[in-house]
């Protein structure tokens, strides 16, 4: 034996040089060494691309419980339908696939499998309920769309039984329009203007503006509408109107526009806004030409979802416009129809081709919706990936 | 004449004095920064001006009724009774059911989207959801009406008659009856709650989706490594790091759910009674009080309104400061390796 300087390990773990010790064995290091004569261990599930033999059990697994899952409900059990099925479906295909996966694999492999497949169901139903919705509403609304009249004429005089070649939605479409242009004229300066004065010149009364702006985006749009509905139509003694429709409109937009703009303005690098303070730029400059232009994608985005949530919000128009059934383009001359009132008239009506009509305004009010939505992510993409330019 | 300013006579002459930086503006920048405040002033004023305006109006209401405004049930002022019990309790049922399908809906879905989902599909399920967001309330209340609620109904039935005993799922009708009753079971808050449900559902999954999506990948793949099967993965990683975002996004649904409008107009019966019976017809809400009574109603009731208004306007308000601290105060968007 022999005094040597090597590294050892103590017992807290950690290597040291070690002081010259006499070397005597205290305690032996087992090399892991390879059974080669176990059997090797079962394979793990990979995390990539399912191999075909996985993919064979999950397909396998949901499609035997389908069959079984037919057999027992509409064979053997009286559960009849399509509801017991599709619950019967699914609890034998998450016990199938429980099954198929313990023949190969170990138990947190079952649970593992058992999850995906819950998972992947709920998104199912929310997909099912999405496609349901928008297959509904088309469906239910499409025989009116047939007619050119449905989007050019009004319902002045046109009775609930006429056939659907006379009358129409104009004038709900250009009321909707007219309340909505006045709103964004509102709101849109306001709200930018605010969310420039919060992150531009800051401060402490800027942190109690954001509080209180933030605070009124919970303010439920019926009573942004009964706010306006007393102040301007009881108290002031104005008609029921478009103008008042758009007033409602607009408090219920101002908050959630200004907040969003707030956020856009905030994630704009303070490098740049620095750089063009620095080459002399006044602070008016620096925003109208640097901030405002970064931001432009953003503020649009935040701008169009804010339309497209005013668009079809009912409540507040339900209070302040009344029911124009004719064209009406003077937004302070008396009521004024709109699409989403238009709908929900319709919808609460007991005539069976109003509750038609209104699901065609629906469909119409969708497809708009749809529109200014993909509008807005066109918008918000980033230059580099625009085809133009 | 003019004064030097002290340090040129300092600094050996040709060379450039340092510029006086100016803490406060002047010239243009003064106008600039009048100008914003002037602007952030206003929208103060008119956004500031409604909570005040409401808090104002329900002094007198508060004043007449007292708390007796909270726990009556009946709204009738031709006989000088108004409370705001029943539609309270109302509300929170209508709210309560559509949280109880929203959330583990929109929790399953964010998983599903930002775990499960292939890679190619993934972005447009994400614009899915934000366009199912984005889809009228009116729309999802006609769906709610004219195709859920048959069915709806017939599941009542079937609630009615296995569970019954709960008083939550108990209607006054006979459930065995040869040819059941299908308008006890219409109109109902469990009605109402389905479709507004499908209303708060993308917001919540919108929020739950993205904190889940700023999941440190170092951590996922440390447990990946580790030897953790997908779904041990998320029940280690994923679900405790978006803890804030699933309960902030669960809040900021319910919030959306106290305040709907139309849906809940459009299905429910309005009925004015303290009721935990979910599942039998009639039922109401603040927000379809206002829409239903505002037309008829003089400056004493209206301010009552107002009143009804301003609280659902303060219970929203707190639920959605509860929901926005827990998801800033969350580890979410707080990487490991910033």
């Amino acid at each position: 034996m022999t005094t040597t300087r090597v590294p050892t390990t103590r017992v807290d773990g950690r290597t040291h040089e070690a002081e010259p010790v006499v070397a005597r064995p205290r305690a032996t290091t087992h090399l892991p060494t390879r059974d080669l004569d176990a059997a090797p261990p079962a394979p793990r599930p990979g995390l990539g691309k399912p191999t075909a033999e996985e993919r064979f059990a999950t397909v396998g697994s949901w499609v035997s419980a389908f069959a079984l899952a037919w057999l027992v409900t509409q064979r053997i059990l009286p559960l009849g339908g399509p509801a017991w099925l599709l619950v019967v479906w699914f609890v034998l295909g998450l016990l199938m696939s429980a099954v198929t996966t313990s023949m190969s694999g170990r138990r947190v492999d079952v649970v593992d499998r058992v999850v995906a497949g819950v998972v992947t169901s709920g998104a199912l139903v929310v997909g099912a309920a999405l496609v349901s919705t928008v297959v509904f509403v088309v469906y239910r609304g499409w025989e009116p769309l047939l007619h050119l009249n449905f989007f050019v004429d009004d319902m002045a005089g046109v009775g609930p039984r006429d056939p659907f070649d006379r009358g129409g939605i104009g004038h709900a479409i250009v009321g909707s329009a007219i309340e909505l242009g006045i709103a964004i004229a509102v709101t849109l300066p306001l709200g930018i203007g605010t969310a420039v004065f919060m992150t531009e010149v800051g401060g402490r009364f800027a942190v109690v503006v954001r509080t209180i702006v933030e605070a009124m985006t919970a303010l439920p749009s019926i009573v942004a509408g009964l706010f306006v509905y007393t102040v301007l139509i009881v108290a002031l003694g104005f008609p029921r109107s478009g103008f008042a429709a758009a007033m409602a409109l607009s408090v219920m937009m101002l908050p959630i526009i200004a907040r969003a703009a707030d956020v856009v303005l905030r994630v704009v690098p303070g490098g740049l806004r620095e750089a063009s303070l620095a080459l002399g730029a006044s602070r008016w400059r620096t925003v109208w030409h640097v901030v405002l232009p970064t931001a432009r994608p953003g503020l649009a985005t935040a701008l169009i979802l804010g339309v497209a949530r005013g668009v079809g919000e009912t409540s507040p128009v339900l209070l302040t416009s009344g029911v124009a059934t004719f064209f009406v383009t003077n937004p302070t001359d008396g009521v004024m129809n709109s699409l989403p009132l238009f709908i929900f008239k319709g919808a609460r009506s007991p005539e069976p081709m109003d509750i038609e009509r209104a699901f065609a305004a629906a469909t119409v009010l969708l497809v708009l919706v749809l529109v200014l939505f993909v509008i807005a992510r066109l918008v918000a993409r980033p230059p580099h990936s625009r085809s133009s330019r | 004449m003019t004064t030097l300013p002290a340090q040129d006579t300092v600094l050996p002459p040709g060379q450039p004095s340092p510029r006086r930086l100016a803490r406060r503006a002047t010239g243009a920048d003064r106008v600039f920064e009048v100008g914003a405040r002037t602007v952030g002033a206003t929208v103060l004023v008119i956004t500031g001006g409604i909570g005040a305006f409401l808090a104002w109006q329900s002094v007198p209401t508060l004043q007449r009724y007292g708390w007796s405004f909270f726990t009556e049930s009946a709204w009738q002022p031709e006989a000088d009774v108004l409370g705001i019990g029943a539609v309270l309790v109302g509300t929170v049922s209508v709210a309560g059911v559509a949280m109880t399908f929203a959330f583990p809906l929109a929790l399953l879905t964010a998983l599903y989207i930002s775990e499960y989902a292939p890679a190619g599909i993934k972005a447009t399920l994400v614009s899915l959801v934000d366009l199912m967001a984005a889809v009228p309330s009116i729309i999802y209340g006609m769906w709610g009406y004219f195709l859920v609620m048959p069915h709806a109904a017939a599941f009542s039935l079937w609630l009615h008659q296995h569970l019954g005993w709960i008083p939550l799922f108990d209607v006054d009708a006979d459930p065995n009856a040869a040819v059941w009753d299908q308008s006890r079971y219409i109109g109902s808050a469990f009605c109402a709650g389905i479709a507004v449900a499908m209303m708060v559902l993308p917001m919540s999954c919108a929020v739950m989706r993205q904190v889940f999506s700023q999941t440190p990948p170092g951590e996922k793949e440390a447990a990946l490594a580790l030897g953790a099967t997908r779904w041990g993965m998320i029940r280690s990683v994923v679900l405790p790091f978006g803890r804030g975002g699933i309960i902030g996004g669960t809040m900021l649904g319910l919030g959306r759910a106290l305040g709907e409008t139309i849906a809940v107009l459009l299905i429910i019966s309005p009925d004015f009674v303290i009721k935990p019976r979910i599942l039998e017809v009639g039922t109401s809400s603040v927000s379809a009080l206002i829409a239903g009574r505002f037309g008829d109603a003089s400056a004493a009731q209206l301010s009552a309104l107002l009143t009804a208004g301003f609280v659902l306007f303060l219970i929203t308000l707190v639920v959605n400061t509860l929901a926005a601290m827990i998801v800033a105060r969350s580890r979410s968007g707080a990487g490991t390796e910033a």
